[in-house]
């Protein structure tokens, strides 16, 4: 995913301590860095969260506009993702046009909030037919120090909470808090020689073999799923980690979104 | 400035402004620096509602490589504003405003930096916009000067930025965001620490005599600027000295009392104070200036005396420190030279003994003499 260039030496450190069975962070394998929600902290979006996976740094924006529905759904209403890799979160990002990993993260993101079905889009319906509320989820790298996947999952579903749909009285539509009937948690797990690992850092990011994030919703199922890294695992492995990311993703929720609402 | 005429107050009773400042006061501004951990140098700015975030990087290859310059590094400025920082989306990318923005916030800069120490090299600062309230190309700039010395990036002086404009037919100080939208006119200057303007733009319309009142007023704006930062930077760096060592320590060690048997040291337990500290400095280093003078131009001297050669590289051997084969490579090096008959290298062997008697200038060259040595190996193992 990064083309940061990790010197030979620093590869074999990762991987012998992983093998002794410690990392370099001195956190278990199946321990988070510390993490952090703050939301509500862009007045001018209509939803905002800030979250920190250690030293990684996640801005989430959530903007509402009004536009016209797909012709397929004319009284639902409009989710997008978009993911911003910004150059002054990384010396590898550059500014531009996304590129593919960007692309790909965000759409990781979008699944998990589409699939779960977490936004009552027909409530966010002003005429049908003719106006709903468009929802852009504009996350925005601020400091990349490894697994910018989960830490977007967590600011996008921490902002959507937070969010308050203005009110449009010209078509009769009264301010609401954003529809929420779900709350997916992604959580990426890796494979370093065999050993799965969680949050991982920017160095075991590169080190490792292969990633698989995992969203899952409230009720413990799936609701979206990506392989990242071109090694391939076995069935029961994929298995395992699917287990180890229900896991954690359920405490995940309990600890950081389960008080979470709008403000006033 | 898109409506002059507008019922919009500005003003209250008192003559205050919609948000309680005077019409020569600037909004609050909140500064933390090196708030990223993957920046060489970082910045986090709140002015009023605006909440700025800039980062540096480099000195550091310019990529691609078609902009690299041969003579001097590129200086990139990225202004970029978050899609939701504004009331109405914006699209994501950059604009037509940005660019501009990024073009003159640029050129803003390229006056402090020593852009010619590093050819090849690109300085990459980034400025996102988080929330926009009005004057964000301002506050931007006051950020991304933070985040340069942060980096370590040598500057000239900081470069401080504050907008005037003119609002209900009065010149005010650092607009808000009603006053940008329905005032009658914007000024945003940068100005570095000597007073020489960096950037300037203008929109609206100001007579000439009202021109020359928001610039004094904005360049007292930059001047309250410069003095946050420089509180913010003392902030920041001033802790950085209490977990190394005690101020005192420091002082005490740049100055080898030996040396400078002569000078006064106070040696009073009175708490020295931070002029007679500046003083202090001030003075070891004209001292030290001067010694490195004056050793310099005994060089010069002893050096005139043996040769008129201006261009000469001179070399002291001390024959005694050499064993054998140093013997050896330094004469097949020689006859290397002499057969070569290179017309413009002359190799004269001089007896260490001549020179004996300046001491300042054995000293010199006995460094010369290790790093004649390694050219040496290098030079036979071409060869082989």
């Amino acid at each position: 995913m990064s083309n940061e260039i990790l010197s030979a030496l620093k590869k074999d450190y990762i991987h012998n301590l992983i093998v002794e069975g410690k990392r370099a962070d001195g956190r278990d394998f199946k321990e988070m860095r510390g993490i952090s929600v703050k939301t509500n902290v862009i007045d001018k979006a209509e939803g905002s969260a800030y979250v920190k996976y250690g030293d990684t740094k996640i801005l989430v924006g959530i903007k509402l506009q009004k536009g016209t529905p797909f012709p397929d759904a004319p009284n639902s209403g409009i989710i997008m993702t978009g993911m911003e890799l910004n150059p002054l979160a990384s010396p590898d990002f550059e500014a531009g046009p996304p590129r593919e990993d960007s692309i790909e993260m965000s759409r990781i993101v979008d699944r998990g909030i589409r699939e779960s079905k977490c936004i009552d889009l027909e409530k966010m319906c002003i005429r049908e037919g003719e106006l709903v509320w468009m929802i852009f989820v504009d996350i925005s790298v601020i400091n990349d120090a490894g697994n910018i996947v989960d830490a977007s999952c967590l600011a996008s579903i921490a902002a959507l909470m937070t969010t308050v749909v203005p009110a449009d009285e010209a078509n009769g539509f009264k301010s609401i808090p954003l529809p929420i009937r779900n709350t997916p948690v992604g959580v990426t797990v890796v494979s370093i020689d065999n050993t799965l690992i969680l949050d991982p850092t920017l160095d075991e990011e590169i080190v490792c073999d292969t990633k698989l994030t995992v969203i899952t919703e409230k009720d413990g199922a799936l609701s979206g799923m990506q392989k990242s890294g071109a090694e391939p695992l076995l069935p029961e492995r994929v298995i395992e980690m699917v287990n180890l990311a229900r896991e954690k993703g359920a405490e995940i929720r309990e600890r950081y979104l389960s008080h979470l609402s709008i403000r006033g | 400035m898109s409506s002059n005429q507008t019922d919009t107050v500005f003003f209250d009773e008192n003559g205050l402004r919609t948000d309680q400042r005077k019409h020569d006061e600037i909004r609050p501004m909140k500064i933390k620096i090196g708030v990223l951990s993957r920046a060489n140098g970082s910045c986090y700015l709140e002015w009023g509602a605006n909440k700025i975030l800039a980062a540096v990087y480099g000195p550091r290859e310019a990529h691609p490589r078609r902009m690299q310059m041969a003579g001097k590094a590129v200086i990139r400025y990225r202004y970029n504003m978050q899609s939701f920082s504004v009331e109405d989306r914006a699209r994501p990318g950059p604009s037509r405003r940005s660019s501009e923005i990024s073009k003159v916030s640029r050129e803003a800069f390229e006056p402090v930096l020593f852009a010619e120490d590093y050819p090849k090299a690109a300085i990459d600062i980034f400025v996102e916009v988080l929330q926009a309230d009005a004057g964000t190309r301002t506050a931007a700039i006051n950020a991304a000067s933070l985040a340069l010395v942060d980096a370590g990036i040598p500057m000239r002086g900081l470069v401080s930025s504050c907008a005037a404009g003119k609002v209900g037919g009065k010149i005010v100080l650092d607009l808000n965001k009603p006053e940008d939208n329905y005032g009658e006119a914007d000024l945003p200057i940068a100005m570095t620490e000597d007073g020489r303007i960096t950037l300037i733009q203008m929109d609206g319309h100001l007579t000439p005599s009202e021109f020359e009142e928001a610039m004094a007023l904005v360049q007292n704006g930059c001047r309250q600027v410069l003095a946050i930062q420089k509180a913010a930077l003392l902030e920041k760096f001033a802790s950085v000295m209490d977990d190394e060592e005690e101020t005192d320590d420091v002082t005490q060690a740049t100055v080898p009392a030996p040396i400078y048997d002569d000078f006064d040291v106070d040696e009073s337990d009175e708490e020295i104070d931070e002029d007679d500290i500046d003083a202090f400095v001030a003075e070891v280093s004209e001292r030290l200036a001067k010694g490195v003078s004056a050793v310099i131009r005994g060089f010069e001297e002893s050096a005139a005396t043996c040769f008129d050669d201006d261009d000469l590289d001179i070399v002291v051997i001390e024959e005694d420190e050499m064993d054998a084969d140093d013997l050896k490579e330094i004469a097949s090096f020689v006859s290397d030279f002499e057969d070569e008959a290179d017309e413009e290298t002359d190799i004269f062997v001089i007896e260490a003994d001549d020179l004996e008697e300046d001491s300042d200038f054995d000293e010199e060259g006995d460094e010369e003499d290790e790093d004649e040595f390694e050219y040496d190996d290098e030079d036979e193992g071409e060869e082989d």
